[in-house]
């Protein structure tokens, strides 16, 4: 186990008494509770972290937060592993394991590397020129070797193990950020009793605040946040959410927002979320996002060991860890003099302070009074080091050398970006800050604010002045009263920082801006060079900022060398607008417990039980579970039990649950007129006591659904609809009867889960009921003939039978109550045992339909009319129905269309395919040639071969004659003669057995 | 992410509702030329700003609701029954 070097032997909020065990690269290190990941190795001095996505280029940690480009690792192992993790981001737990990505074999020595000395290749817009020619290659090659050698961490092959929960947020105040400007105005929006939700990205309150040298209300920093947390978890009317990001800012001010639930322990976790994706929505918005410091573009400024200058600080100061044995400091403002301060403090050498100002002001004088050197109009010309920095040359801004500096860490500070991340996102667009170099945001648009450092506010009490009134504008605008007497929290004044631009220091060598991406200066150039002038164009071309890290600390940098290239200032060119996520969101997060079965709902039949005993195969009709066939043995196979069942049918008799049709009831005196406004036949005359087959058109006046509806008193109808289009019925009949006609007096509801239903077919259909209901009910053709309907009473429940038949036999269907299902279907099946009746599924009813000519969804596919299907007959002449106008358009009316027929395979061995096309000429088949199409087929045992519906032009006219079937997926080619689409007892005897 | 104001129901969820296009056009009588129902059937403003829209509440007491919604922000201004004439706001707001 390795000691921990580089951690100093005071300070830094950590728990010393819990060290914590880990490994990276299967190495074991010791770390203490409150350690990040990064935080944890730099203390036991590993400083190489990573690969660089394009060149291999060793990498060390740059950041401390969340803007980390270059410590991407990947975490936990197995199911778990997850690619891309930012080091800054974890938090240490005991046992956790890491590794190092994008590197091979290790992290120290990298194949991949050469990839610098091809360096020429992967310019700026490498994948348009490198891997054009040929093309053929690019899925064969190219693509696999940039795939391998560029990506970055490897995601987990096994499913994810994890569970993660949505929630919603409602709040009057939402403060994105607990720094001392989010804190400030959680504070006094919570004081003034708004309901206020607090997020903040770190596990920690705080923010930027230096724990040990700030001080607010004459308080030490830490006593401060202490003092602010109880108050803030004191209020009942706030809610404090740490670990938490605000990832998207959505219309209707609304939030996305991440919470890391249990990131920050080992797994698994004991019936917890890993994660909660919350959606918040938020009558006003503090933002209070802070800013983001940048780096300083210079050769070789991304070794290991470069690090932002606050990021150097918030590592000594936070987290007790010497980033470095020797410091060299960079800057171009006021902020690295503070890291210096620090530094000394904490025992660590610091060489020079290196400041690009010719005059930097008052802290000069104060670091060299405590002994640092201090270079002004000084400028950094190279990082120098293997696998990381060892020394630093510095020049003047001419170029001129000065000295090599020997050193084991850089600090830069280029400046801060005030992160303006989430109010782009609401579509303000940020506007150029001169004084600070910086965007900050414009007027909002949306109901928020923005307050401290994220406007460009970076001195402390500016920050909590600024968070204290926008949390109580925010307040007031929410309608909360608020408190005239309020008070900010209170801190002693800072000086102005001055800062010079320096957006590129002279050098030749590479340069990056975008650490993540590997985008350098030079990449920028050529970029505008070659002609891509706008940010919008360069962005894409060079891929700078579209990293996971959203260009935090290279985006300003880019797009001011941009700047520089055409000659022009920085607002002129603008910047490129963020767009959601502001920090990477797993899938599963967004996916969260809707997946696997439980993606959508599974609708399942009262007789869902009885056909799982049966051995049934199940299908998914929508988000039904159907049963498509009941195989008697494991030998049968599909096609067997699919004949079988439909023979046994035509035989002695077989039942179906034909639960899943769409049911609906129909009140009112004015239902039958409704009725008839709706299908194309006539409704209003149908007598109590009797069904009728009905089709309904769309407006556009072609088919819309059919199905059988009865009438069971003079104001009281029973409606059934497919299975797929229940819904759509139903909304349809809402518009129809809310919108069109109001007048109508009618009322409906769906009665789809109240009944549920059992279709009896075959010629001993009447005797297997007879006995199953035990004389409850005559089913004589004198008391029930076809079409008939009667209610009866059946073990003390009501219940419906129905003459009809789909299948052509003689048939009833039964409808009872829901609850009563499993034990109608088990009464039934018992009766059957004396009349070989057979279950069958919705395979076997298909085929039996066929052989019948009975159109269903195959045909009903929305582009067909009443006439196509050869039902023109059934268009009432005598009323008016939705869709009649429509259908009387002349293409619509055409008998040319393709209209519906009969097939049979000349040759009786061959079998035909739904979605064949027809021609005559079958070495000829084309779109163009093509007159028509099959929309279902089936094995017939009546038949005894296969049989099709098709819909072929001039079909009705061309009975008898022989064409052919083409089917290009499968090479087949099959002679077919076309028929009448009944194929089975055409005079209908049957029914009326 | 709407919130819709249902008349019947008061403010709901987006997810409550389904979508069901122009509310500005309705079905002519049965009588009506062929052409009047064709526009009825197939032609649609596609206005930027302001449109009143149907969304039906599906999800809840399943009535048809007109809602005042600005295509640009995504902003409701008022909801209604189907019966109501709902007024645009004088003044676009930019996004």
């Amino acid at each position: 186990m390795s000691s921990q070097s580089n951690r100093l032997t005071k300070g830094g909020h950590i728990n010393r008494a819990n060290p914590l065990t880990f490994s990276f690269d299967n190495k074991i290190y010791q770390g203490f509770e409150g350690d990040t990941l990064a935080s944890a190795l730099l203390a036991n001095g590993v400083r190489l972290m990573g690969r660089s996505f394009k060149y291999h280029r060793a990498r060390g940690v740059l950041t401390a937060g969340s803007e980390e480009p270059n410590a991407l690792v990947e975490l936990r192992q197995g199911a778990r592993r997850e690619p891309n993790t930012r080091a800054t981001m974890i938090e240490l737990f005991d046992g956790l394991a890491a590794t190092s990505q994008n590197r091979f074999p290790s992290l120290s020595f990298d194949f991949m590397s050469v990839n610098q000395l091809f360096g020429r290749f992967l310019v700026a817009g490498f994948y348009y020129k490198t891997f054009m020619w040929p093309s053929s290659f690019w899925e064969s090659f190219y693509e696999k070797i940039i795939r391998r050698s560029a990506g970055l961490g490897r995601a987990a092959v096994e499913s994810d193990p994890d569970q993660y929960d949505h929630s919603h947020g409602h709040c009057d105040v939402l403060v994105v950020g607990a720094g001392p400007a989010g804190l400030a105005a959680a504070l006094s929006a919570g004081r003034s009793g708004a309901r206020v939700i607090l997020v903040e990205e770190n596990p920690w309150l705080g923010g930027a605040l230096n724990l040990q040298n700030d001080r607010i209300d004459d308080m030490p920093a830490t006593q401060w946040i202490e003092a602010v947390s109880k108050e803030l978890n004191a209020l009942e009317n706030v809610r404090v959410m740490s670990r938490t990001v605000l990832f998207g800012y959505y219309d209707g001010n609304v939030m996305g927002a991440l919470e890391r639930v249990n990131d920050h322990v080992a797994p698994p976790y004991s019936d917890q979320p890993r994660q909660r994706l919350w959606t918040i929505r938020a009558k006003e918005i503090v933002i209070a996002a802070g800013a983001h410091e940048r780096p300083i573009v210079f050769d070789n400024n991304d070794k290991p060991g470069v690090m932002l200058s606050s990021a150097v600080r918030t590592y000594v100061d936070r987290f007790g860890v010497a980033p470095g044995k020797t410091v060299a400091i960079i800057t171009n403002n006021d902020d690295a003099y503070l890291t210096a301060f620090q530094l000394h403090a904490a025992g660590i050498e610091v060489p020079v302070i290196a400041d690009a100002r010719v005059n930097p002001g008052d802290l000069v004088e104060k670091a060299r009074e405590l002994g640092i050197r201090v270079e002004t109009d000084c400028l950094p010309h190279e990082a120098q080091g293997y696998l990381g920095v060892t020394n630093l040359l510095l020049q003047r801004s001419d170029g001129s050398l000065i000295e090599k500096i020997a050193c084991d860490c850089i600090a830069v500070s280029g400046g801060y970006s005030p992160n303006v991340h989430l109010v782009s996102q609401s579509g303000v667009r940020p506007v150029w800050d001169e004084k600070i170099l910086g965007f900050i945001p414009d007027t909002p648009i949306r109901a928020e604010r923005s307050a401290g450092a994220c406007k460009g506010t970076y001195d402390l009490a500016g920050c909590l002045g600024e968070g204290h009134e926008a949390g109580l504008a925010a307040a007031k605008a929410a309608g909360i009263a608020v408190a005239k007497s309020a008070v900010a929290p209170q801190a002693g004044p800072q000086p102005q920082s001055s800062i010079v631009a320096v957006w590129r220091s002279p050098g030749k060598g590479k340069a990056f801006v975008d650490f993540q991406n590997d985008v350098t200066a030079a990449d920028i150039d050529l970029a505008h060079r070659e002609g891509m002038v706008s940010i919008e164009h360069s962005k894409r071309y060079t891929t700078l900022g579209m990293a996971t890290d959203q260009g935090k600390t290279s985006n300003v940098n880019g797009l001011a060398l941009l700047a520089r290239a055409r000659g022009e200032d920085i607002p002129t060119v603008g910047t490129t607008r963020y767009r959601p996520p502001y920090s990477p969101v797993a899938i599963g997060a967004f996916a969260g417990h809707e997946r696997g079965v439980h993606f959508q709902p599974t609708r399942l039949t009262a007789m869902h039980r009885a056909h799982e005993r049966l051995g049934a195969v199940f299908v998914e009709v929508g988000q039904w579970l159907r049963p498509r066939y009941y195989p008697i043995n494991d030998k049968e196979t599909m096609t067997q039990a699919i004949w079988r069942e439909a023979d046994m049918v035509r035989k002695t008799v077989g039942m179906c649950d034909v639960s899943t049709l769409g049911k609906i009831e129909v009140f009112g005196p004015d239902a039958a007129e409704f009725l008839n406004r709706l299908y194309i036949n006539g409704f209003a005359k149908l007598p109590v006591g009797k069904a009728r087959y009905g089709l309904m058109l769309r407006e556009d006046g072609h088919v819309f659904d059919d199905g059988t509806t009865s009438r069971l008193a003079e104001d009281h109808y029973f409606m059934t609809t497919t299975t797929a289009n229940a819904a759509g019925v139903l909304s349809h009949m809402d518009y129809c009867a809310q919108v069109v006609w109001p007048e109508l007096d009618v009322a409906f509801c769906s009665a789809t889960e109240q009944w549920c239903g059992v279709a009896v077919a075959g010629p001993r259909a009447r005797d297997v009921l007879t006995a199953a209901f035990d004389g409850a009910i005559d089913m004589s053709n004198e008391v029930l003939a076809f079409m008939g309907v009667k209610e009866f009473t059946w073990n003390g429940a009501t219940a419906r039978i129905f003459r009809i038949s789909f299948s052509g036999e003689l048939a009833f269907e039964v409808n009872v109550p829901w609850g009563y299902g499993e034990a109608m279907w088990e009464s039934i099946y018992a009766a059957g045992k004396d009349f070989d009746l057979i279950p069958y599924g919705t395979e076997a009813l298909g085929v039996l339909r066929i052989e019948k000519g009975h159109v269903a969804g195959n045909e009903l596919d929305g582009r067909t009319t009443a006439q196509d299907m050869g039902l023109g007959r059934m268009m009432s002449s005598k009323k008016p129905y939705i869709g009649l106008p429509l259908s009387q358009r002349e293409g619509m009316a055409d008998e040319m269309r393709p209209r519906l027929v009969g097939l049979k395979p000349v040759d009786t061995k061959n079998r035909l395919r739904g979605g064949a096309h027809l021609v005559d000429d079958k070495n000829n088949a084309t779109h163009e040639t093509s007159l028509g199409w099959v929309t279902s087929v089936g094995d017939s045992p009546a038949i005894g071969s296969w049989i099709g519906l098709a819909y072929l032009k001039d079909g009705p006219n061309r009975h008898g004659e022989r064409i052919f079937a083409v089917y290009p997926l499968k090479d087949e080619v099959v002679e077919v003669e076309i028929c009448d689409p009944v194929f089975f007892d055409a005079k209908g005897e049957r029914l009326h057995g | 992410m709407h919130r819709i104001d249902c008349p019947w129901c008061g403010v709901r969820d987006e997810s409550e509702f389904q979508y069901q296009g122009d509310a500005t056009v309705s079905r002519p009588k049965f009588k009506a030329s062929e052409e009047a129902f064709f526009r009825y059937a197939y032609v649609r403003e596609n206005p930027r700003g302001w449109h009143t829209e149907w969304w039906h509440h599906v999800g809840g007491c399943r009535q048809w609701v007109k809602v005042v919604r600005n295509t640009l922000t995504h902003e409701i201004h008022v909801t209604g029954t189907p019966a109501d004439k709902l007024a645009h706001p004088r003044k676009v707001k930019s996004p």
